[in-house]
């Protein structure tokens, strides 16, 4: 379990460092997503420690984004000024989006 | 020593420490999270929309400041990283289904990222916002990291692009899975795509704890729609701009 853990902060490791040296425009952790996804890919199989390590992160995924999210509070106020042109946007926005892509995924996959 | 004294001298030393922002962000979210199941886990009860309001209503009642706040919230934000790598897990287990349709997936993602960021600035500009902020709105279907960088390279406001991401998210994660049925999608691919894409990792988390597969394809659709809206929201503001 440790060297797994281990190995998910290598990968997020990797990805910082290959982010910065050749300026890619994703995050770190995101390529380093895509390293360990290549990595599983080619090793053909998830191993029992890295399954776990791996659930017991995502399960309480959502806990992760509380400490921005209180973050934003600080930052409200950025948005009483035109707060409804930008709640219009977030709104109609989020709505257009999740319809387009659903829809055009339901169509198109088998 | 008066007891309040106590308790003040007691405060003034936690205060100073990362335990009391640890243990009131665990805490807060668990409270959340107990609403949540215990109102039949309503999308309304977002855990994380309870717990930040939970946070932001104490952190203004003590008079705290973030900043301290965060001293201790950090050890939970910092998990952020390895979670979004372990997120290849579920995805590698849906690798047969991404290899069966990823015609399909690319192009639902990047219809989808053009729609967000077109959309928002859109309704923006047509209900009078000023150009910083609709340079501010285009990224904020993207995680926040991705879109912070980009609202600072087309000339908008980082922090301001930070709080419609995460208003974004939290939108996305409340109000997904109404839009979802009233369209009457069921597919949970097609499910997880539309809340990777419209509301990044909060909308992952969520699809993550209603379905795995939805939340394979929330996160591999978050991950992409990152990196196209980086590649291509620079280049429709160049020629649109």
């Amino acid at each position: 379990m440790l060297g797994y853990i281990t190995l998910l902060l290598l990968c997020q490791l990797a990805g910082e460092v290959a982010v910065r040296l050749i300026g890619l425009p994703v995050p770190g952790p995101v390529l380093g997503m895509m390293l360990l996804f290549a990595g599983l890919v080619w090793k053909g199989a998830v191993p029992e420690g890295l399954d776990g390590a791996a659930q017991g992160l995502l399960r309480h995924l959502s806990l992760l984004f509380v400490p921005a999210g209180v973050g934003v509070s600080l930052h409200l106020p950025l948005v009483a000024q035109e707060w409804l042109p930008i709640s219009a946007a977030l709104v109609g926005s989020t709505l257009a989006t999740i319809v387009v892509t659903a829809w055009i995924m339901q169509r198109l996959a088998k | 020593m008066s007891p309040a004294a106590d308790l003040q001298a007691i405060w003034v030393y936690l205060a100073t420490t990362p335990l009391v922002g640890l243990t009131v962000t665990l805490v807060a979210y668990q409270v959340g999270d107990w609403i949540y199941v215990r109102g039949g886990r309503n999308p309304l009860l977002n855990p994380v929309l309870l717990a930040v309001l939970v946070l932001v209503g104490l952190l203004t009642a003590t008079g705290t400041d973030y900043a301290t706040y965060f001293e201790g919230a950090q050890f939970v934000h910092f998990l952020l990283g390895p979670a979004t790598v372990a997120l290849a897990v579920p995805l590698y287990r849906q690798l047969h289904a991404l290899r069966k349709s990823l015609l399909a997936i690319v192009t639902a993602i990047l219809c989808g990222s053009v729609t967000a960021a077109a959309s928002a600035v859109a309704i923006g500009w047509a209900l009078g916002a000023s150009r910083q902020t609709l340079l501010s709105l285009a990224p904020k279907s993207v995680t926040t990291p991705i879109a912070m960088g980009i609202s600072e390279e087309l000339g908008g406001l980082p922090s301001l692009t930070a709080v419609l991401v995460i208003l974004t998210g939290i939108l996305g994660a409340v109000g997904g899975a109404f839009v979802l049925n009233w369209i009457g999608v069921r597919d949970w691919r097609a499910r997880g795509l539309a809340i990777g894409v419209a509301a990044h990792g909060i909308g992952t988390a969520r699809a993550l704890q209603v379905n795995e597969v939805a939340g394979a394809f929330a996160g591999l659709a978050m991950g992409l729609n990152g990196l196209a809206t980086a590649v291509l929201l620079p280049v429709l503001v160049e020629l649109f701009g």
